[in-house]
């Protein structure tokens, strides 16, 4: 006998988990780029095509998620949240794989290597971005909770808070580690072939474009919140 | 008159078949409903489920499911314009009992979502509007249980919204809400005893030839102090129960523990429904049995006063136990594989929404769906923001089988009516 009950229907799967996880993998994708950088510090370039290809492979596990997000989420759906707001959380989520695929591209494919007097300080910042999203990642694991208290409990929304202040923190360092990595750069430009120097700057600011996406998630996060 | 002499009997063992085949459906398939959502919210094993399921489904049906029973006997019909032909009033509940039956089996087999208290008022207005006379019906009283359709998911609805909204600012949203799960959790196990004990002092002392009288004045004066104390044990029932849960810090959930406090009310809850599913849709099966034993046992008077005999309740009760000992338990995994976003802490606010409404609604001897109910409720517990995604489609999916169970329950029935006719003659 088929059963076909009302209320076993009544129940649709809850869009939380698959974000969630669709942040985990963003975030996996943000978080390789440090490799990246040390493997072309050390030359060794079998390695950084190989980290390439987990960045590549975590951005492609995230569209999946991405779009099988948007699929599970019709319009008869009813939520505690508005639709639009966790869709566009989803996308700007997704940013954050994205941009870091495009920087490994780059380097991958143009065999970028930072000069050495610079290799430190840029993977400090790769670190520093990939702290930013790790932040943003926390915070988007809290949406279990803000669920669990309706997303508006004071307790719940000031924790939610807390983190996104220390989300804020961390990629307001991100920026002031690329003014610095840039200020370096500009004292170096002159010696290096300039077509190099072009995209070395651009690999600064996609770095900071990551962080950039981490924060923008936390800023929907918020807005989540104050509905 | 010579027709009930001579089939008396047979009419009596056919009632009882049907009925009991009746109250078998209801346990195989509508139980999983009532008792789905706490297997779904892991309150309760499946065989705990089965378990609560048999000791309450019972104890609702007997203690508290005259009242609808009564209605389904008498309150949708008027039996006095059968006085002349007794016998045209057992054709129709036996047909009104094989059309719902039948009917009932249709739909599970192609999976449609039907009601049995549905398919059972539909048939009994059908053979009684097309069968006998369209003034046989009592439209006043189907007006008011067709109302109550609609308002019992609303008003479900409207308590759990309330209730939920209490857990979430009185317990959730706190610096420790787990000891404030443990403080408070008891007020809710109160509820649920002070709730049940009403009902059952009320509507069901009666028949068990029980009478407290404090001397109060009133029956409901004299059950408030009562049903109080009730209340206060088990609330001290599950203060207990909650003794053995401790607080273990979870990386992932901070919320848990609390969780695990709220798996222990959902058991009491969890009682609540199998009680609220029992008193009001053991009716559906026995109502019609009981209509037509009284006309047998009467010899063809059609008697409107006599009470509900006790055995009639009991082939209910236990036609329920035995349809979810042979196929109910594998509805209600199915049924709870499909619930599994839904938390205790949700899952009880919708559980004593429901059976709140579904014991009142029994009280009151209307007979209403038990899983639309539930499933007000739980959209109750949406509408404050509890719950992680539903399925508003299954709104339309409700009434659509509203419209489409009243009319087949009715033109079975009539089908059924006119075959005894011709079967036995008029």
């Amino acid at each position: 006998m088929a059963i076909l009950s009302p209320l076993g229907n009544l129940f649709g799967r809850s869009p939380i988990g698959p974000i969630q996880d669709h942040m985990a993998l963003a975030h996996q994708a943000a978080q390789l780029v440090p490799d990246l950088l040390r493997a072309t510090a050390a030359d060794d370039w079998e390695k950084a095509s190989e980290v390439h290809k987990a960045i590549v492979a975590a951005e492609a596990g995230a569209d999946k998620l991405k779009h099988s997000v948007r699929r599970n989420l019709p319009n008869s759906l009813f939520l505690p949240v508005p639709r639009a707001d966790l869709l566009t959380l989803v996308g700007v989520q997704d940013h954050v794989a994205n941009t870091a695929k495009d920087i490994a591209g780059l380097i991958i494919g143009r065999s970028i290597r930072f000069p050495e007097k610079l290799q430190a300080a840029a993977i400090e910042l790769a670190e520093a971005c990939a702290a930013t999203s790790l932040q943003a990642l926390s915070a988007v694991q809290g949406l279990d909770e803000l669920l669990e208290v309706g997303f508006t409990g004071r307790e719940e929304v000031r924790r939610v808070e807390a983190m996104l202040k220390t989300l804020d923190k961390l990629e307001g360092i991100t920026d002031k580690m690329a003014i610095k990595l840039r200020a370096k750069l500009f004292k170096l430009e002159n010696d290096l072939p300039p077509v190099e120097v072009m995209f070395l700057y651009q690999i600064i600011t996609l770095m900071c474009t990551v962080a950039d996406d981490a924060e923008s998630v936390g800023d929907r996060l918020q807005i989540l919140m104050a509905k | 008159m010579e027709i009930i002499a001579e089939y008396g009997s047979l009419f009596l063992i056919l009632a009882c078949l049907f009925g009991f085949f009746m109250a078998w459906g209801i346990g195989a398939n509508d139980v999983a409903n009532a008792m789905g959502t706490s297997v779904g919210a892991k309150a309760l094993t499946l065989k705990q489920a089965i378990f609560v399921a048999m000791i309450f489904e019972f104890l609702g049906a007997y203690l508290a499911g005259s009242e609808v029973t009564a209605t389904i006997r008498k309150g949708i019909i008027d039996p006095d314009v059968m006085s002349a032909e007794p016998q045209l009033m057992i054709y129709g509940m036996l047909s009104a009992l094989l059309a719902a039956g039948t009917w009932l089996m249709i739909a599970s087999v192609n999976g449609w979502p039907v009601s049995t208290t549905h398919s059972i008022v539909g048939a009994i207005v059908g053979f009684a509007a097309v069968g006998i006379s369209v003034d046989a019906v009592h439209w006043g009283k189907v007006g008011t249980i067709v109302a109550s359709w609609v308002v019992s998911p609303v008003l479900a609805g409207t308590i759990s919204f309330g209730l939920f909204i209490s857990v979430k600012s009185i317990i959730l949203d706190s610096e420790d809400p787990f000891h404030r799960a443990k403080k408070y959790i008891p007020i809710y196990m109160w509820m649920v005893g002070f709730m049940i004990s009403m009902v059952t002092l009320l509507k069901g002392l009666k028949h068990v030839d029980l009478d407290l009288d404090l001397g109060l004045g009133s029956d409901f004066a004299n059950a408030i102090p009562i049903s109080f104390g009730i209340g206060l044990l088990v609330a001290a029932l599950g203060m207990i129960l909650m003794r053995g849960i401790k607080d273990v810090p979870d990386d992932t959930n901070r919320f848990a523990s609390v969780e695990r406090v709220f798996g222990v009310l959902m058991v009491f809850t969890a009682c609540a429904m199998a009680f609220a599913h029992g008193s009001n849709d053991v009716a559906n099966a026995v109502g019609p049995l009981a209509a037509i034993a009284s006309t047998v046992q009467s010899g063809g008077e059609i008697v409107a006063k006599s009470a509900v005999p006790w055995w009639i309740l009991m082939v209910g009760a236990l036609g329920i136990v035995l349809g979810l000992a042979t196929y109910g338990w594998r509805v209600i995994l199915t049924v709870g594989s499909k619930i599994t976003e839904l938390t205790p802490s949700r899952g009880f606010a919708a559980e004593l929404g429901a059976s709140a409404t579904v014991v009142i609604a029994s009280g009151t001897g209307l007979p209403i769906s038990t899983t639309h109910t539930l499933v007000g409720a739980v959209l109750g517990v949406g509408f404050a923001r509890g719950i992680g995604a539903l399925n508003l489609r299954v709104i339309g999916t409700i009434f659509v089988s509203w419209l489409v169970t009243l009319p087949a329950g009715a033109g079975l029935a009539i089908l059924f009516f006119f075959l005894f006719k011709w079967i036995f003659g008029a």
